[in-house]
């Protein structure tokens, strides 16, 4: 069922009894070409440019709970493509051209809105990384603009200029950059798998992977074993207890990113704005919410819930920057899991098992790369080779001393 | 969190800093013959396990401490607090 404006009209006139659920809720079959483990952005993306662009039909995606549930569900639904690093720059700005045609791609509505990302600088430094940052996004061709104070300040009146401690040097903005309805890019994705025939069996838990011989043969879930020839892990936030299955240890430890939401407030915040002294990034829903967020709370941790210490030093660096928010109340808080790898950047790789094949440690970034990391994991599936794109995302970087670090950091995951 | 140090009782979990698996105490024989294969597991491998997790942390806000902390990563309860000296020459280093 095609989404036209028609379509809604025709609906609106005959009692909205036409429309259908979206995609099915089929029983595994006993055995697919590929199996992708995991129902998140990445997971589903995967089978779409799978199914789509690949021409490989007979896919399943298995999912633990329920499509949407995970970390799609849980990020602050900022897309940009402003990285620094040869490694990352072209496949975050594959990402950013994958999601300005996304809604068309998909037939779904996305609620992508380009409404432009700001980084803010508050030191002579600071501008200088900034500048260097901008000329190497143009580099790659993405788009980057240098704003001065005062062009900030024409922009967001609101910003707190004058600090004593961290006065407001100005920007770096990408216009292209944005927000996107998390939610709806996960359902947009698994419709359109479903309609090119790829099978999204949710509650189905994988409980081991089946190995013989050094080949990966299928997974064994709750619902039985589906066997594949070849299977692909996209469990971002859970991917050391997957590939434990396989006996394998990863570059990655799991930590927890708190996310909040204010109550509605009028429209406020014209575009997305990270503070440049703090760990601190905001930007305002339709529904009128500020939804932000800043550190990860930085120790190892599976629990969907964070402590409070981050908690104020989040809403600290909020009230310091834009001070109006001050009184405006919390309205929800919540915690999700994050894959935090060892120089900062993803994996999207085969692995030494043959027929198995790894998608993750995406930090939490994870979100702005979901066309990408879904068209590239794709990709490794289909043709045995790393996209172009990706080609950087590799196991052996951390052996070889290839790191892809922006931070310039270390093998520190907590402080990426 | 609150962690009970050994010597200054319960302390809330902000005045530590966190470093990680407290594997990170086994350093690698520099001289062996698998140097190079053992620091860059030691380096750059983790078991990251959901559950019980022994892990280093850094009383950088009290008296400058290192800490292992045995915690369960579903659940952040914490299980045991040793000096991270003890732990150490327990496991025959630093002599």
């Amino acid at each position: 069922m095609r989404y036209s404006g028609f379509r809604v009209i025709k609906e609106a006139l005959t009692g909205h009894k036409g429309w259908k659920p979206v995609w099915r809720d089929p029983e595994p079959k006993a055995h697919y070409d590929i199996v992708v483990i995991g129902g998140g952005g990445h997971g589903l993306a995967t089978a779409h440019y799978l199914s789509k662009v690949y021409g490989h039909r007979n896919v399943a995606v298995v999912e633990k709970g329920w499509i949407g549930g995970g970390n799609v569900g849980r990020n602050t639904t900022i897309v940009r493509s402003n990285y620094m690093l040869d490694g990352n720059e072209p496949f975050y700005e594959f990402s950013m051209k994958l999601w300005e045609g996304l809604e068309q791609d998909l037939n779904y509505n996305a609620m992508m809105s380009q409404r432009g990302i700001l980084n803010l600088f508050h030191t002579d430094g600071q501008r200088d990384a900034y500048t260097r940052r901008g000329n190497a996004m143009i580099l790659h061709g993405a788009d980057a603009e240098l704003l001065d104070a005062d062009q900030v300040r024409k922009e967001h009146p609101y910003l707190n200029f004058d600090d004593a401690r961290f006065p407001i040097k100005g920007g770096l903005a990408q216009r292209r950059g944005g927000t996107a309805r998390h939610d709806a890019v996960a359902w947009g994705f698994a419709r359109s798998a479903d309609s090119h025939g790829v099978d999204i069996i949710q509650n189905c838990e994988v409980t081991g992977l089946r190995i013989e011989n050094g080949k990966c043969l299928g997974v064994e879930t709750s619902k039985g074993f589906i066997g594949a020839n070849k299977v692909g892990c996209a469990v971002a936030g859970n991917s050391g207890r997957v590939m434990n299955m396989a006996g394998m240890r990863l570059p990655i430890e799991s930590h927890v990113l708190q996310a909040f939401v204010s109550e509605g407030l009028k429209p406020v915040l014209p575009s997305v704005i990270t503070y440049g002294a703090g760990h601190f990034y905001v930007s305002q829903s339709d529904k009128g919410g500020l939804v932000f967020g800043g550190d990860i709370d930085g120790y190892n941790t599976y629990a969907q819930r964070g402590n409070l210490p981050v908690v104020e030093d989040v809403c600290e660096g909020g009230v310091s920057l834009m001070p109006m928010i001050g009184r405006s109340r919390l309205l929800r808080m919540w915690g999700g899991v994050m894959d935090m790898s060892m120089d900062g950047s993803p994996i999207i790789d085969r692995t030494p098992v043959e027929g198995l094949y790894f998608n993750g440690g995406w930090c939490y970034g994870g979100f702005k790369a979901t066309p990408a990391s879904g068209y590239c994991f794709a990709h490794l599936l289909a043709q045995d080779e790393p996209h172009s794109t990706a080609t950087a995302y590799r196991f052996d970087r951390f052996r070889t001393g290839r790191m892809i670090d922006e931070k310039g950091v270390g093998n520190q995951p907590n402080l990426h | 969190m609150i962690i009970n140090h050994p010597l200054l009782g319960p302390r809330d979990a902000s005045e530590f800093t966190y470093l990680g698996d407290a594997s990170l105490i086994n350093r690698p024989d520099w001289q062996a013959e698998d140097a190079a294969e053992a620091f860059y597991e030691y380096g750059y491998l983790r078991d990251n396990p959901a559950g019980e997790h022994q892990e280093l942390w850094y009383h950088e806000a009290g008296d400058r401490s290192w800490l292992v902390v045995t915690r369960d990563t579903t659940t952040h309860e914490i299980s045991k607090v040793e000096l991270a000296r003890d732990v150490a020459r327990a496991r025959g280093r630093s002599k």
